[in-house]
């Protein structure tokens, strides 16, 4: 039997360390900082852009950053975006096509070089979330390119979390707030405030993690109050949900009254699939140009629930009532998926909750339901 | 996944609104497509449109087009010679019947497109085919100059919900003709391609009739931009219909297309 | 083959839609050679005669001799496209749809009877078949330019019917009314403008009129908006406002504006 590895630390200087570390290797590095009142992703120039000193308040609906008492970066939980924002972006433009005067089409695949991205700051419950994304987009039988290209180059910095917002669920969809057991990513980092500054406890997941923390002024470290402290998070989530057998339940309710009652109050504005971390349903478009020689292909983030989403002709939109629309995010979130992909698209990161702009709660919807179940088979 | 340079070996009007489309790889061939599978058809500069096969002859694609909208008609405007791009092949094929079981093939429309590669392997098995066909008004009949040789070797029906003057056949729904079909429920396959109403209709007096759900086969059709699975356009319930589908049996489609999407 | 002929057509309106045509000062070079000019004349008083191919139609139907000259441009247009919230809603000026004409025109007009209103302002797709309509309060020239080449190539024009909301998360924006309590008309209104006033921190005023309602039950939820912008600051008088700035007369917002009042009695 192997003994444990020791446990090591960095401090605040150690991070900034990281940081020219990727730089140095050619890495753009992209991270929690600053931005119109939220905390958001963006690309960082140094350590100093990282949010420190900010935490955040979330309710159903609402975010509010808060000032905090300590110089704490990653103290915080999520905000507007996600990481598929970098992986999988907003827009991307698929091909080119031009035809000459003879009517031949040449097609030019958009191939360039994805930036190699460091990703400093990955929630366990956003790993989970990239994860689910590798399976949809590139374990199928076709590989996404676009994807596929940004994905294989990232490097992946998890930092646990100690700071649950009041719309997070991560203890109850099993994926936070610490790493879960057999986690891919490449370093790992533990944040604790306390008298003598910030200090990281930090462990390396693969070669390259290795390598780079080995360039890092670590010292030894018991890592108790770094474990402490990711345990005491998993006591504060903002909320819980029973998620057993989803999927289950997902099916049996169907023509639930309570799918009524929610699209009395949604939107339909699309936000809940816009933050979700593995919503990854796209539409394409077609562009000419004046002289209708030359077409692009390209495709943006599309939701299900724009009308035009599952527009048919001849039929119109298969599913039109905020009702269905409303039901497929739900119902495919939390049961089709596993059929589809063989697990939960939900991470318990609260996003959908917090950003929706009238607060409709993922898990109050899903605590209705089985309740609703419940009593339906009670009968 | 860029479209796949080919040309328009051959076009052949069917109906006033629908072609059909032979099409010859320009310089590499996609890899073979079996019936009932789907290409993504690109029409340059207008747009791309997932569209079954309606036949395949070596290297040859044939795509049976009803324009109904600016990507199919300008795939229906394409004329020998033109450049269309092609992605595929993608989703499920049609299954190859039991030996010695009857073929029921029901089509509704264009519907009858993705089955022709159907009827014409049928024709060449042991065991009876029977054909049945809706259509809204005699004008839209498919495939005029196959008629004879299917009805040769098979039963033919063919029902109008408007008759024109001069019609003389069935007027009606097609799951009316279910009575007259020259097949066996008991050893029967059933190939099902049209309006979702009108498979759902057919299928339930399938079902009535002792046809099991197993041997219902339908091909399905929901709003597609990808066919691999990317999009999530496609999504009827727990299939992705551009990788489970379009040909689904009934006892899979059957819960997910219980469910009223409205 | 000789180039499709384009008309721009002005009824009761600014001008600023037909102006967004002038302001595509990049492509108006490459425009001119695939299109010819048959009467736009805000650019040149030189016209040619119809039929025209392609007819842009600005502003609302709003007096007696508009009626007449809608139906000739029909006629003479074999694809119309109505650009604007005037063309496509009644625009600002449907809100003396709300009360009598008369009271308005003494106020002033010195000889009101020198005029020819009609009672109502109206969209031109209440009075002749539209083939397309582009929104906005102005419209967005990238919008203009997509709808211009999409014609031009014969395939479908990729303007989205989604919501606003779309829009600011592709773009990047933190929204305005989750993060700073801002009260925003995006969830609602007709995506198009690329989201841009909340990313200059403003709420959305609607300017592209409501998402689109369909026949299985869609459409926008103005009645779970209520709340959400009377929490952020907005009384039943503000919100009726709002939803009449731009598009007082889209049936939607003026249902909505309906139910603010309603909800202050």
């Amino acid at each position: 039997m192997n003994a444990p590895a020791p446990l090591a630390e960095i401090d605040e200087s150690g991070l900034a360390a990281l940081f020219d570390a990727l730089v140095r290797r050619g890495r753009t590095v992209v991270g929690p900082t600053v931005k119109d009142d939220a905390i958001v992703l963006a690309e960082l120039g140094s350590a100093a852009e990282l949010p420190h000193g900010w935490g955040v308040e979330t309710e159903p609906g609402g975010y509010r950053l808060r000032p905090r008492t300590d110089r704490a970066a990653f103290a915080h939980s999520a905000g507007p975006q996600s990481w598929k924002t970098f992986l999988h972006p907003p827009r991307a433009r698929l091909w080119q096509a031009d035809r000459a005067s003879d009517g031949t089409v040449t097609v030019r695949e958009d191939d360039a070089p994805a930036p190699r991205y460091a990703f400093l700051g990955v929630r366990p419950c956003d790993l989970r979330a990239i994860a689910v994304q590798d399976r949809v987009l590139t374990a199928g039988a076709y590989r996404d390119p676009v994807y596929g290209r940004r994905r294989d180059g990232v490097f992946l910095i998890v930092v646990e979390c100690t700071e649950p917002g009041g719309v997070c669920f991560c203890t109850s969809m099993g994926t936070g707030p610490g790493l879960p057991e057999g986690s891919a990513f490449d370093l790992a980092l533990t944040e604790t405030a306390g008298p003598g500054g910030l200090s990281y406890l930090i462990r390396a997941g693969s070669p390259e993690g290795s390598e780079l923390l080995a360039e890092l002024p670590a010292r030894p470290t018991d890592g108790v109050r770094a474990r402490a402290a990711v345990a005491g998070a998993a006591g504060r989530m903002g909320r819980e949900v029973d998620a057993s057998d989803l999927r289950a339940l997902m099916a049996g309710t169907m023509t639930a009254e309570r799918w009524n009652q929610v699209a009395d109050r949604c939107l339909t504005c699309g936000n809940c699939t816009m933050v979700c971390p593995t919503c990854f349903c796209t539409t394409t478009e077609e562009t000419t140009d004046l002289t209708g020689d030359h077409a692009e292909r390209w495709r943006r983030w599309d939701s299900c629930f724009d009308l035009d989403f599952s527009h048919l002709h001849g039929v119109g939109p298969v599913r039109s009532s905020a009702r269905s629309r409303y039901r497929q995010w739900l119902t495919h979130k939390l049961g089709t998926w596993y059929d589809q992909f063989g697990s939960s698209g939900c991470v318990g990161c609260g996003r959908c909750i917090a950003w929706c702009p009238v607060g409709i709660d993922i898990t109050e919807e899903v605590t209705a339901l089985r309740a609703e179940s419940g009593a339906a088979g009670a009968r | 996944m860029t479209p796949v340079p080919y040309r328009v070996a051959d076009r052949r009007q069917e109906s006033a609104d629908t072609v059909t489309l032979t099409l010859a790889p320009a310089a590499h061939a996609l890899p073979p497509f079996r019936p009932g599978q789907f290409a993504m058809l690109y029409a340059f500069g207008v747009g791309e449109a997932p569209l079954s096969v309606s036949g395949i002859s070596g290297n040859l694609l044939h795509h049976t087009v009803r324009a109904v909208g600016k990507v199919s008609e300008a795939l229906c405007r394409a004329e020998p010679g033109n450049w269309i791009g092609v992605r595929g092949p993608y989703g499920t094929a049609w299954p190859t019947p039991p030996a010695g079981d009857d073929v029921l093939v029901v089509a509704g429309g264009i519907g009858l497109a993705p089955l022709r590669p159907v009827i014409v392997e049928s024709l060449a098995r042991s065991g009876r085919l029977s054909v049945l066909v809706g259509y809204r008004e005699p004008g839209e009949q498919l495939f005029p100059a196959e008629l004879p040789l299917w009805r040769r070797r098979a039963q033919v029906l063919v029902t109008v919900d408007r008759p024109t003057p001069g019609w003389q056949g069935p007027v009606g729904l097609v799951t009316a003709l279910l009575d007259t079909a020259d097949c066996r429920t008991d050893r029967c396959t059933a190939f099902l391609c049209g309006p979702e109403p009108m498979m759902r209709a057919t299928v339930g007096e399938l079902l009535r009739r002792g046809v099991p759900a197993e041997r219902i086969v339908l091909s399905l059709e929901r709003n597609m931009h990808c066919g691999t699975g990317w999009c999530g356009h496609c999504q009827l319930g727990p299939l992705l219909l551009c990788r489970d589908g379009p040909v689904v049996d009934w006892a899979r489609a059957g819960e997910p297309l219980s469910v009223s999407e409205r | 083959m000789t180039a499709p002929r384009l008309a721009v057509w002005k009824f009761s309106s600014c001008d600023g839609c037909q102006l967004t045509l002038l302001d595509l000062e990049d492509e108006l070079v490459s425009l001119s050679g695939e299109l010819e000019i048959g009467y736009f004349l805000e650019a040149t008083s030189d016209t040619l005669p119809p039929p025209y191919d392609l007819s842009l139609v600005e502003g609302s139907v709003a007096a007696g001799a508009d009626l007449e000259r809608i139906r000739w441009i029909r006629e003479q247009s074999r694809h119309l496209v109505t650009i604007g919230a005037c063309a496509t809603a009644g625009g600002v000026q449907a809100l003396r749809n709300l009360s009598p004409l008369p009271e308005y025109q003494s106020v002033v007009y010195a000889r009101p009877d020198y005029l020819d209103s009609l009672d109502d302002s109206t969209p031109i797709s209440a009075h002749v078949p539209v083939d397309f309509e582009l929104r906005g309060c102005p419209i967005d020239k990238r919008q203009l330019l997509e709808v211009i080449t999409a014609f031009l190539a014969d395939r479908k024009p990729d303007i989205p019917t989604h919501s606003v909301c779309f829009e600011c998360k592709l773009r990047g924006t933190t929204c305005v009314t989750v993060a700073h309590g801002t009260p925003c008309l995006g969830p609602v209104t007709h995506a198009g403008c690329g989201a841009l006033c909340p990313a200059y921190g403003r709420g959305c005023y609607g300017c592209f009129g409501p998402v689109p309602t369909t026949p299985g039950g869609g459409g926008p939820n103005t009645r779970a908006m209520l709340p959400l912008l009377r929490r952020d600051g907005l009384s039943e008088a503000d919100i009726a406002r709002l939803y009449r700035t731009f598009n007082a007369e889209a049936p939607e917002f003026a249902e909505a504006a309906r139910q603010a009042e309603e909800e202050a009695r």
